[in-house]
């Protein structure tokens, strides 16, 4: 294949990638931004969804589409019942110390995944997606006989993959309106800015916690949904999301929206883009460089603010 | 009647107050006085439920307060207006104001009287809090504290680092709200404010509530003043 429709291939893996990742960031940054608590068990969140999703489309049977639909209804749902759980028996009584949450949170990270490999176990399961067409992507050229169009062998997506980015965007405006529309996001920012202003606007700032850490781990949880048919549920698939979503989170800065949206559409993209072209080492490498650069010259992050 | 009996808190294993009592009654603006570090701040937050009670009773009208969860302290009626203003300040004014409304669930009434009493903060409603000068963050956090139609207020150094002008109005809405029957508490530093604006002073020393006197006392006698503050 040429370059340009190489690159447009390697384009479009990467705003897969970056529209899930943008989700899961998304759900890491709101829990640090809001509760000050660096989860370490985002990922199996992540995973959990991806392994309910499995669960509840095996369950469901008949046609693909709903199961998907009943898995993308159900996962993130119960990921973020369980989140809360954890957050009103393990992080409410550490009383949110920085340090003890961070030590919870990998406790919280073994027992999630120990718990997935005996009742899912250690094999790899796809889920099926609802709809799986090829689409050839056609290209242009300005050749012999003037402006040509062609469709390059191997030049082609799937209907999912562009469902995936659509569902992405749609998911991300719905959580920006519920931010900045509603009451409830208005409550989850006054806690983010002064929570002790907060309480004394009579605002329950623990049950807003148990809400945000499950918020956080649903979006996580609802990514991995949205994949799971592209890539398959296992019970160590948390971890490049973790890794990836604090390198997003690290370089936008922190608890900012904004910021975390680009940052995930820059990593998200570069990663599959330099996955393509050379490996996914070399990907991996480049940002974890990139972070390294971001904490040097500009600790607070692309979007973060100087602290006070 | 806001009523503080014998109260002791701190931050932690550090001691703050010491069998600290006062009441604030309806119609009255009570001022307490001390030095820097001497608990008057820390009073309030205790009040506000913000910190933990080693011992001690607070009572609003007979209800105890002081064993209620912190956030339902404020849904009670009492509105707080901390030191350093402590506004939500990345939060547009309305929604400053919004998050005010929402504590004991009041509505479009109260913004409208609360936005007629500081009729500026009307044409920046849609500015975000930290654009706004000194004198007029002063009035969103007095105005966030008034939406919850508070029967007491706590207002801590309102008038810190505010121009003349400003302070003038700060006095004035303090004199409106007590003929409207609300029992303020005030913590202040200069004592030309407090003379002209308390109905009584309470002088706070080392965490200890040392003597409540009408201000009519201290305006003819100054010897109090030297005493505890030292002017």
């Amino acid at each position: 294949m040429e370059f340009g429709p190489h690159l447009l291939l390697a384009t479009l893996e990467g705003a897969v990638g970056a529209a899930v990742l943008a989700l899961t960031a998304l759900g890491l940054s709101l829990v640090f931004g809001v509760m000050r608590v660096v989860n370490v068990a985002h990922g199996e969140f992540y995973m959990l969804g991806a392994v309910l999703a499995w669960v509840v489309a095996t369950a469901v049977g008949g046609h693909p589409a709903l199961g998907f639909v009943a898995a993308l209804l159900i996962a993130p749902v119960v990921a973020a019942i369980i989140a809360a759980i954890a957050d009103l028996t393990v992080l409410k009584r550490v009383d949110y110390d920085p340090e003890a949450t961070i030590v919870a949170t990998i406790g919280l990270l073994y027992i999630m995944q120990q718990a997935a490999l005996m009742w899912y176990g250690p094999e790899a399961r796809a889920v099926e997606p609802p709809f799986n067409h090829r689409l050839a992507i056609p290209w242009f050229e300005w050749g012999e006989n003037g402006f040509e169009m062609y469709y390059p062998w191997g030049l082609s997506t799937t209907s999912y993959k562009l469902f995936v980015i659509a569902a992405a965007l749609l998911i991300l405006a719905g959580f920006l309106a519920l931010m900045t529309k509603t009451k409830i996001g208005l409550v989850m920012r006054a806690t983010q800015l002064d929570r002790d202003t907060a309480t004394t606007f009579g605002i329950p700032v623990e049950r807003v916690y148990a809400l945000v850490f499950g918020l956080g781990a649903g979006l996580a949880a609802l990514a991995a949904v949205l994949i799971v048919p592209i890539t398959q549920a296992h019970y160590l698939m948390g971890h490049d999301p973790l890794l990836l979503s604090f390198i997003v989170v690290i370089i936008s800065g922190l608890g900012s929206v904004r910021g975390t949206l680009v940052a995930a559409l820059l990593i998200g993209m570069s990663d599959g883009i330099i996955s393509v072209f050379f490996s996914p080492t070399l990907a991996k490498i480049l940002a974890t460089l990139l972070v390294a650069l971001v904490l040097v010259f500009r600790p607070q992050g692309l979007y973060g603010k100087k602290p006070a | 009647m806001l009523t503080l009996e014998g109260i002791s808190t701190g931050y932690g294993p550090v001691q703050v107050l010491y069998d600290l009592s006062l009441e604030a009654r309806p119609g009255e603006v009570l001022c307490l006085l001390g030095r820097n570090g001497a608990g008057k701040t820390t009073t309030l937050r205790a009040i506000m439920g913000l910190l933990p009670l080693n011992s001690g009773r607070i009572s609003l009208d007979g209800e105890t307060l002081s064993n209620l969860p912190a956030h339902e302290v404020p849904k009670r009626g009492i509105g707080y207006v901390p030191q350093g203003r402590r506004l939500f300040t990345e939060m547009t004014v309305a929604e400053n104001i919004e998050v005010g409304l929402m504590t004991r669930r009041k509505g479009a009434e109260t913004r409208e009287r609360v936005l007629t009493m500081f009729p500026r903060l009307r044409e920046r409603l849609t500015q975000r809090a930290e654009t706004l000068s000194g004198g007029e963050q002063q009035m969103l956090t007095t105005a966030r504290a008034l939406c919850l139609e508070p029967s007491v207020l706590l207002l801590d150094e309102p008038t810190e680092g505010l121009q003349p002008s400003m302070i003038q109005l700060i006095r004035e809405t303090v004199e409106t709200l007590r003929a409207e029957g609300k029992a303020m508490i005030l913590v202040e530093q200069r004592i030309d404010a407090v003379l002209s604006i308390a109905d009584r002073v309470t002088f706070i020393e080392n965490g200890h509530a040392r003597e409540t006197v009408p201000v009519e006392t201290l305006r003819s006698d100054r010897t109090l003043l030297e005493k505890y503050v030292g002017v």
